[in-house]
C-alpha cells in the first residue's frame, strides 16, 4: 500500500513528461523494433533451418523459408543420436542441482543472517571470497578427485560439485537479514526451536527469493558446458550442450539441419521457463545485481 | 528504533547480533547444524579444489599420475617459468584481453542505450521489448555459437546471403584471422547486452523523478538529462556491470570451442581454451593448473578493484 502511494506520483510525473515528448518518440520505437528483429532473427533462422532438408542447404541462392518443411532432422536427432538420453541427463542433473541449492543455501543463509555461532565470520568470508571464482580453477582438481573416487562418467560426478554455490547463500542471506528479529523472537517466546522458526517463519517469507534462486540455478545447470564436457566422456552421460558441441565440432559439422534442430531442443525449454517466469528472472537479477 | 537503549552494542560500539542467547556450545551446535551440509559440499568441491589447483600448478601432474595423485613430481615454479616463455600462452592472453577490451565497453554501451530508450524514450510495450532483448542471455552459449556459426557460414549462411543481395561477396568470417575475433565479439555483445540492460533499467527506476523534473525546468533536453542526471546516478550500476562483465568475458571458452577451435592461426584461442587443451587434450594438468591460476589472479585483481571502487562510491 505504501509502496503504491509512494510510486504513483512518480509515474504520473514521468508519464506527463513523456506525453509532451511523445510526438518525437516514433523513431525510438522504430530503432527498438529493428533491434528486436536483430535479437530474435538468429532464433528464427535456427527454427527455420531445423525444418529444412539437407538438400535445401545446397541450393543456390540459399532459401529463407523452408521449401518443404520436414521434421526429419528431429526424427534423426531422437532416433539415431540418442537425444532423449541427453535430454534426460540434462534434466536430471539440473533438477537435483536446483533442489540442492534451494535447500542447503537458505539453511546457511539463515544461520549467517540470524544465528550466533563460532566460525560464522570465517564461513561468511569464505563464501563471499568464492563468489567470483572462475569455473576453470576448480575444473582440474575436481576431475582428479572424481577420477580417484571413480565418479567420472556418473551422475554424482556431474551433480556433486554444483549441489551448493556461494551465490545462493549470498542471495538468501541478504534477504533474510531484512526479516525483523521481533518476528523470530515472538516465535521463540512461543517455544519454537530454530529449525521450526526456519521452516515455519523464515522459509514462507523467503519463497520469492527461492523461486528466483531455483530458476537461475536450473538455467545455469542446463546451460553449463565446460564441466560436463570434461566429466562426461562416454556418450551415454552427455548433457545436451556437450552432445550438441560434440556433434557440431565432429562428424556432423555440416549437417546444418540437424544441428539447428539440436539447438532448438537445447533452447526451447529454457525459453518456455523464461516466458513463464520472466518477472522473477529479470527482477531477481536486477536486485541482486545492484546489491552485489 | 523506538527504544534505542535496548539495542545491544559490543565493545566497539557496533550493533550486536540480534539473537537473545549469548554464545555457548548450544548456539554453536544449532548454527553448525544449519551450515553443515553446505560447508561440507562447499569444502570438498569448491574450497579444497581451489587450494589443490594451486598445489597442482607446482607439479608435473599428467595422465599417469591420475591413479596416484600424491606421487606426482614437484617441479617448483617450473610451470610458471615455462608459461612466461610460452608464446601460445601470451597469444591466448592477448586474444582474451582483446575480447574483453573491445567487447565489454560495447556490451555496456549498447545495454545502456537500450535501457535508456526503454525507461525514458517510450511509454508502451516496455515489457515486450525487455523480454526480447533479454532472450539470448538465458540461452545456452553452445546453442548460440552453433547457430551463429551457421549464420556466418560463407556458403549457406544468412549474413553472406544478405550481403550477396547487394552485390558484394561476403568474407569467410570465422576462417579469416582478422575477422574471426570481431565476429565472436559481435556475437558476445548480441548475447549479453540484455543483462546490462536489465541491471541498468533497475538502476534507472531508482532515480527520483524529481531530478528529471528539475533538469527539464532548467531547460535540459533529452541528451542533457541523460548526461547530467542518468549517467551520474547510474555510476554504481555501471561500475558493477563493468566488473561482472569483465570477469565473465575473461573466461571466454564456449564460443571459440564451438565456432573456431581456437583458430584460425590461434586468432581466437582464449586462456580458458588453452587451459582446456593443455589439461584435457595433452593431459599436462600441472601446466594447465598454472594457466588456470594466472587467470584466477587476474579475476581476483578485477574483483578487488571493484570492491575498492564501490567502497569509495558508497
Amino acid at each position: 500500500m505504501t509502496a503504491t502511494q509512494a510510486r504513483s506520483p512518480a509515474i504520473t510525473i514521468s508519464g506527463v513528461a513523456a506525453g509532451t515528448r511523445r510526438t518525437g518518440s516514433w523513431w525510438i520505437y522504430l530503432l527498438l523494433i529493428v533491434g528486436i528483429l536483430l535479437m530474435v532473427g538468429p532464433f528464427l533462422w535456427m527454427l527455420l533451418g531445423s525444418l529444412k532438408t539437407q538438400g535445401e542447404f545446397l541450393v543456390s541462392p540459399p532459401t529463407f523459408l523452408p521449401n518443404a518443411p520436414t521434421t526429419g532432422n528431429y526424427e534423426r536427432l531422437f532416433n539415431e543420436l540418442d537425444f532423449p538420453r541427453f535430454f534426460f541427463n540434462s534434466s536430471l542433473v539440473a533438477i537435483i542441482v536446483t533442489v540442492g541449492n534451494v535447500l542447503f543455501c537458505p539453511m546457511l543463509g539463515f544461520a549467517l543472517a540470524k544465528l550466533q555461532w563460532r566460525g560464522k565470520r570465517l564461513i561468511m568470508g569464505l563464501v563471499l571470497a568464492t563468489l567470483m571464482v572462475p569455473a576453470g580453477i576448480t575444473l582440474i582438481p575436481n576431475f582428479v578427485l572424481m577420477a580417484n573416487l571413480g565418479l567420472v562418467n556418473t551422475y554424482p560426478g556431474l551433480i556433486l560439485p554444483f549441489l551448493v554455490g556461494p551465490f545462493g547463500v549470498f542471495l538468501t542471506r541478504q534477504f533474510m537479514y531484512g526479516i525483523p528479529d521481533e518476528l523470530l523472537e515472538a516465535a521463540r517466546i512461543d517455544g519454537a526451536n530454530e529449525w521450526r522458526i526456519f521452516w515455519q517463519v523464515v522459509i514462507p517469507l523467503t519463497i520469492p527469493v527461492l523461486a528466483t534462486l531455483g530458476i537461475l540455478t536450473f538455467l545455469g545447470s542446463w546451460n553449463n558446458f565446460i564441466y560436463p564436457l570434461v566429466m562426461a566422456q562416454e556418450p551415454e552421460m552427455y548433457t545436451l550442450p556437450v552432445a550438441l558441441a560434440t556433434f557440431a565440432t565432429g562428424d556432423h559439422q555440416s549437417d546444418h539441419g540437424m544441428l539447428m534442430a539440436g539447438s532448438v531442443v537445447l533452447v526451447v525449454p529454457v525459453l518456455i521457463i523464461f516466458i513463464l517466469f520472466q518477472r522473477w528472472i529479470t527482477e531477481g537479477i536486477a536486485t541482486t545485481g545492484l546489491k552485489g | 528504533m523506538t527504544a534505542p537503549a535496548l539495542v545491544r552494542r559490543d565493545v566497539a560500539g557496533r550493533k550486536a547480533g540480534p539473537v537473545a542467547p549469548r554464545h555457548g556450545w548450544r548456539q554453536d551446535l544449532i548454527g553448525w547444524s544449519f551450515a553443515a551440509p553446505f560447508v561440507i559440499l562447499f569444502g570438498i568441491f569448491l574450497a579444497l579444489p581451489i587450494l589443490a589447483s594451486f598445489v597442482l600448478s607446482f607439479t608435473s601432474f599428467g595422465l599417469r599420475d591420475l591413479e596416484n595423485p600424491i606421487g606426482s613430481t614437484v617441479v617448483g615454479v617450473q610451470n610458471y617459468v615455462d608459461l612466461i616463455a610460452d608464446p601460445k600462452f601470451w597469444k591466448s592472453l592477448g586474444n582474451t584481453v582483446y575480447f574483453v577490451v573491445v567487447g565489454v565497453p560495447l556490451t555496456l554501451a549498447l545495454g545502456l542505450v537500450i535501457a535508456n530508450a526503454l525507461s525514458r524514450g517510450i511509454t508502451r510495450f516496455r515489457t515486450a521489448f525487455r523480454v526480447g532483448y533479454y532472450l539470448p542471455v538465458i540461452t545456452s552459449i553452445v546453442a548460440i555459437a552453433v547457430v551463429w556459426r551457421f549464420l556466418l557460414n560463407p556458403d549457406v549462411g544468412l549474413i553472406n546471403m544478405l550481403i550477396q543481395s547487394v552485390g558484394i561477396n561476403g568474407p569467410n568470417w570465422l576462417a579469416d584471422p582478422t575477422l574471426a575475433m570481431p565476429s565472436i565479439i559481435t556475437m558476445a555483445i548480441w548475447r549479453n547486452l540484455g543483462f546490462a540492460m536489465v541491471v541498468f533499467i533497475a538502476g534507472m527506476q531508482a532515480i527520483p523523478a524529481v531530478l528529471y523534473e528539475a533538469a527539464s525546468i532548467d531547460g535540459a533536453g533529452r541528451w542533457q538529462s541523460f548526461r547530467y542526471v542518468t549517467l551520474p546516478m547510474l555510476r554504481p550500476a555501471i561500475l558493477f556491470m563493468l566488473v561482472i562483465t569483465t570477469i565473465g568475458y575473461l573466461q571466454l571458452f564456449e564460443e571459440p570451442f564451438v565456432m573456431t577451435d581456437g583458430g584460425p592461426l590461434d586468432a581466437t584461442l582464449s586462456v580458458t581454451m588453452y587451459m582446456y587443451q593443455q589439461g584435457f587434450e595433452f593431459f599436462h594438468q600441472g601446466y594447465a593448473s598454472a594457466i588456470a591460476y594466472v587467470l584466477f589472479v587476474i579475476v581476483a585483481i578485477v574483483a578487488f578493484l571493484q570492491f575498492k571502487f564501490l567502497r569509495e562510491e558508497t
